[in-house]
Formats: structure tokens, sequence, C-alpha cells
């Protein structure tokens, strides 16, 4: 009786590295952005966010929590000299709390448009200028032809593409290679992973609050000790 | 032949008035967009430009390339033109203006190429053109057989000095043109246009000879005004600003394409000009030696300026902190990669509300979509005297009953709660 240990094959030839097993997550050619959170990063392909490709983050509502989760990504980014573009957002995006998640505001442009025509036109525009590191848009209605078509971009660009929805949009398909659900959860978000190229996860992933405010804190000045004992507090409330 | 026995002849003839200045107009654009390819450019009135192209044969390749980005060029531009090439600038004008499109490189053969020529391309007045065909001369050659003091004596030693000028034997000194300082070209449409996007094609024309002359100033501009002439007599002026100084033409092009999309025009054009005031030094580009892998910095500019072009100035900028207590004040508008202050401040929301909304109280509770649960504070901030917009107010990060954090203030004078951000 051959005993099988572990994950070995009884064949030796089904452990080749270009045969995908249905259980696994794809590999990705593009190297992932860490997103900060283990949790998340260990049921992502690549292990963090994709760059070349769309992904697609279908909050609950706004202000949920969706851009904390990008949070640590965004301002890796921005610290490695990357730019990053964000296309209308729903509303003014403060400086102050950017600044103390550590994106460096010299690298952040925000464009505002009038129509969801001018959105996408403006995120295809950033993508094929292939000079970001990442692009933020919220469109409010999106065709499956023009998700397509961002894809695509997204593809030649290697930059972090995201594209925030209503949550209405999870019934929608959509060429996007990541769908992320987010909704509240008692002590923190919890994330659906609603698509990504591997096995389908049926769990959500839960991030806590400690782990949201933890990486808005800096250790060394007064300020940083105020936002540490607002951070306990929150944890505990 | 009258306009009348022409229309009979030809009824679908379409006439047009003669419009001397914009001739001259035409001629001068066309000398400052031929400096790009020699300094040296003479204009002879009313329809030669000459350039004077041995210096810049080394630089652009031959006299096979330069007359091929010339004709390239004209054509774009929207010109038909014929090009001789002649040792002497009279024997080349003269060829030119013949429509034949002679290219004569030595002397020996100058000679019997200017005696190939009909005598009407003398260019002088009628009645001595009708004198010398009266004698039974048709050719260049003809006159030149004849005797020279003869000549002189019957036509006038300025004939005779010409034919010595083309052919080599007299130096033939030209003024040369100066550039203008600043750039002003006007196309008057063939038809007039009621969108856009249909300028887009004269337009084009325009900033090729904008793009010429600049080459020629070794320059570049950071402004462009584009003035649509209306039917009624207005104009509409719609400036382009770019990031950077440039001259280049494909750039133009995509900048004014994509503003004249988004242009309503309220009355047809029947005439565009392009205006370009302060022109810039700006050296040629260096080319890297390796490619680059993520883009130049060039396109992000480029990007910037298209995003700009389509959306306008305002709707594309960056954040900037501003050391102020008052929470709207401290995130200001910045220009993209403006250089920034770290500062620091408390626990702040990611979205700032454009303007406080109020909600309710019930109980002494604040109240939005459910009862908020105060979490964090208070932090009081009371600053803003000094302009007029004094607050006092007493902040909290609260939780709703959704479970997603906010960000609401107390206004201590006058009571009420707002709520001022969202944590996200």
């Amino acid at each position: 009786m051959i005993s099988i240990a572990s994950n070995a094959s009884p064949i030796p030839a089904l452990a080749h590295p270009a045969l995908w097993r249905g259980s696994e997550l794809a590999r990705v050619s593009v190297p992932s952005l860490p997103t900060g959170f283990p949790a998340l990063d260990a049921e992502l392909p690549g292990k963090g966010w994709p760059t070349g490709s769309l992904t697609e983050i279908l909050p609950a509502r706004v202000g949920i929590g969706e851009l904390r989760l990008l949070g640590p990504a965004l301002a890796g980014l921005s610290a490695a000299g990357k730019r990053l573009v964000w296309i209308d957002p729903p509303h003014r995006p403060y400086a102050p709390a950017l600044a103390a998640a550590g994106i460096e505001l010299a690298r952040l442009v925000i464009v505002r448009t009038r129509t969801d025509r001018e959105t996408l036109w403006a995120l295809e525009q950033a993508l094929d200028s292939r000079t970001c590191g990442a692009v933020l848009a919220w469109p409010s209605a999106v065709k499956y032809t023009e998700l397509r078509r961002l894809q695509l971009a997204a593809e030649d660009s290697r930059a972090l593409a995201v594209l925030f929805r209503p949550q209405q949009a999870t019934v929608e398909s959509s060429p996007a290679a990541l769908r992320i659900g987010l909704a509240i959860a008692a002590g923190g978000l919890a994330v659906h992973i609603l698509k990504r190229r591997g096995a389908p996860l049926e769990r959500a992933i839960l991030i806590s609050s400690t782990s949201f405010h933890s990486h808005a804190v800096d250790c060394s000045s007064p300020a940083g000790t105020a936002t540490r004992s607002a951070a306990a507090r929150l944890a505990t409330a | 032949m009258s306009t009348t026995a022409a229309l009979a002849l030809a009824p679908q003839l379409r006439v047009r008035q003669r419009d001397a200045s914009a001739e001259t107009e035409a001629q001068l654009g066309i000398a400052a967009w031929a400096m790009q390819f020699t300094p040296n450019v003479a204009l002879e009135f009313p329809d030669a430009v000459l350039l004077e192209v041995s210096g810049s044969l080394k630089l652009f390749g031959g006299l096979t390339q330069i007359l091929g980005d010339v004709r390239e060029g004209l054509a774009a531009m929207g010109f038909t033109a014929s090009l001789a090439v002649a040792p002497t600038s009279r024997a080349a004008g003269w060829f030119a203006c013949a429509g034949q499109e002679t290219l004569v490189t030595d002397a020996v053969r100058l000679d019997e190429a200017v005696s190939a020529l009909p005598a009407a391309a003398l260019r002088c007045d009628p009645d001595i053109l009708e004198a010398i065909a009266a004698i039974g001369v048709i050719t260049l050659g003809d006159l030149l057989a004849l005797p020279r003091d003869g000549l002189a004596r019957r036509f006038g030693q300025t004939l005779l000095d010409d034919l010595d000028r083309a052919r080599g034997r007299l130096p033939d000194p030209r003024t040369f043109f100066t550039p203008p300082v600043r750039f002003d070209a006007r196309i008057e449409l063939i038809s007039e246009v009621t969108q856009a996007e249909a300028l887009l094609f004269a337009a084009r024309r325009l900033l090729l000879q904008l793009a010429g002359y600049l080459a020629a100033r070794s320059g570049g501009v950071q402004r462009l005004v584009l003035r649509l002439a209306h039917r009624d007599g207005g104009t509409t002026a719609i400036a382009i600003g770019l990031v950077a100084p440039t001259r280049d033409a494909e750039h133009f092009t995509l900048l004014v394409r994509e503003r004249l999309g988004s242009v309503a025009l309220r009355e047809p054009v029947h005439a565009i000009a392009i205006e370009a005031t302060d022109i810039l030094p700006l050296a040629g580009d260096n080319l890297g030696l390796f490619p680059d892998d993520t883009g130049t910095p060039g396109n992000w500019e480029r990007l910037i300026e298209r995003l700009r072009a389509r959306l306008g100035t305002e709707a594309v900028h960056g954040l900037a902190t501003h050391a102020e207590h008052r929470p709207e004040h401290a995130s200001v508008k910045a220009e993209p990669d403006e250089r920034q202050l770290k500062l620091e401040f408390g626990e702040r929301p990611f979205w700032l509300l454009d303007a406080p909304r109020p909600i309710a109280e019930v109980g002494t509770v604040p109240n939005y979509e459910g009862p908020l649960t105060l979490l964090a504070g208070p932090e009081r901030i009371e600053s803003g005297w000094w302009d007029d917009d004094d607050i006092a107010r007493d902040y909290f990060v609260a939780r709703t009953s959704a479970e997603s954090l906010v960000w609401v203030y107390r206004e201590r004078r006058g009571g009420g709660w707002y709520l001022h951000g969202l944590f996200a």
C-alpha cells in the first residue's frame, strides 16, 4: 500500500510546476503588492494585490473601510516613488489622514470628472501612460465591454487598477481578475473574495479593527501616542 | 476671360475673391516654418520662398532628404508648391515659378537649364515681355545668344544683370528673413463649421506651422490660444496650457483634439487662428542610452496635460496638508508633484464631506442612520477668529449602528451635531 504523505503526488509527473491543480491558486507572472494583512495575503494568488489586471472592490456602503484596506499597499507604492491617481472619489480625500496612513501626498493626484464616460476615459489614459503605480476609480455604472477594455489596458500597464463599485454590481458578471466584497462584521471588516484566479473561497476573511489602526500609527511622534490611545479605545469599544 | 464666360464654359466652377493679404501672410508663415531647415531664408514676392541649404545638407541627411521633408511639410500644411534647386537663388526662383522642378547642382548644367527656360520666366514688366516675344525670342537661351550691348540698350541693363545673376556671373545678395517674435497664424475655412471636431483638420495645419516656427527658434511654448471667428463677428478664445514647454506637433494635436472634443460651438465658425506669445528656450531632447521600463518622466507630464485638456485644469490636482487647526482648511489642493510639508495631526478620517452635514440628536445621543456610539474624543478645535471663519467644535470619532466609523462634531456655540467625515 502506498501511503501518501502531505501533498506529495503518487505520480511524480503531476508535481510539475506548469500543471495547475483544481485546489491551487493561480500563479501570477507579474509580482503582486502585499496587502499588509496576512490573512488576506494568504488567500490571494500571488500573495497580494494583483498588478497588471483589474481588481473590483464592492463595499456594502461607502466609507466602510475600503480605502484602509488598500492603505498599506498604497503607502508602499508612494514610498517607492510610484504615482497614485484617484479618479472621482466619492468625497474629498482628506490630506492629513492620508499622510498619517503613510501615503506620500506628493505622489497623489486626484481627478474630478463629470460623467462616467470621463471617469472611464481618464482611467484608461492613466493605465495606458504606464507611469502610475496605482489607479483607483469610482464609476457609478460600468458595462461589461468597458470592463473588458479596462482589463486589457491594465494588462499592459503593470499598475494596481482598482474599481470601486456599488454592492448591487455583485450580481453582474465582470472580467476583472479579482473581485472583493466588503461588509461590516463584529470586530472588524469581513472580506468576501467573490472571484479570484483559482479555486473559489466560501468563507469570509475577517480583518479586525486593531490591525487596521496599527497601520495608521507613527509610534515616535506625540500625535502618534494620541492616535495609539484612540486606537486602543476603538479596539476595546 | 471674364467670370461669366468662365462659368459658361464650366458651370461647376467655384469662384473666390483673391485675398492678397492672406497670400502674403501664408508666404510669411511658410518662411518662418522653413527656418527650421536653414537660418538663411529669403522672400521673393509675391509667392516664392528661397532657402539657402548648402549649410544644412549634412545635418538633414542630404539634398533629397531635405527636399522630401520640405515637400511633406508643405503638403501637410495644405500648400501646393513646386520646388527647384539651383546654385544661384535667382535661377532656383525662376525654375520654381515656371513650375519646373529642376534639380541643378553644378554650374555647367546651370547654364543649360537657364537657357531652356521660357522668356516669361524673367518676371519683368509685361511690355518688356511683349517686346521680347515680338523679336522672336522664345527661350532665355535665344535671348542670351543676342549681343549684350544691344540687349542692354533695348530692354535695360537690369534685364541683363538679372540674367547674369541667375547664371552666377554677378553676386545676388539677399536680405534674409527674420522670424516674428510671436506666432500668429490664421486659416479661413472653406465652408462654415458647426462641430468643433471638424476644426481639427485646419488646426493641425496651423500646429504644424507652429512646430516648424518653434524648431527654427529653438523654443517651446507652454500656452496656446485658439481663436475661432464666428459668423456673427464674435470670437471664441480657447486657451490650452501645458505642464512643460514643448514643440512637438503630435502632442499639440492631441491636446487640441481633446479640448475641441469638449467644446460646443455657439455659432458656426468660419476662421480659426492660433496664437502663441511666450516662446521659451527649449533645447533638443536627449535620448537615453538604455530603454526605460516604467515610462519616462515626460510621459507623466503628458498624462496630466491630456487629462487637463479634456477635463479642465482645476479637475486634476494634488493634495497638500496645511498647518491649520480647522479641519476643512487643513487639506488643500495643490499642483501634482508639489513638495509637501510633513505635518502631524490627530486621528483624522480618510474622507471629508464637502460641507458638514447636520445630524439629528435623539435624546442626548447624535443620530445618523441609527444612534451613534461615541468612541474617541472630544477633541476641541477652536480657531480661525482672524478671518471670520472661526469655529468652536468638539470632535468625536463615532461608530454608527451599521458599524462604520464616522467623524462627527458638536458645535459649541449654539449646539447641534454635524457629520464631517468618514473613516474608510
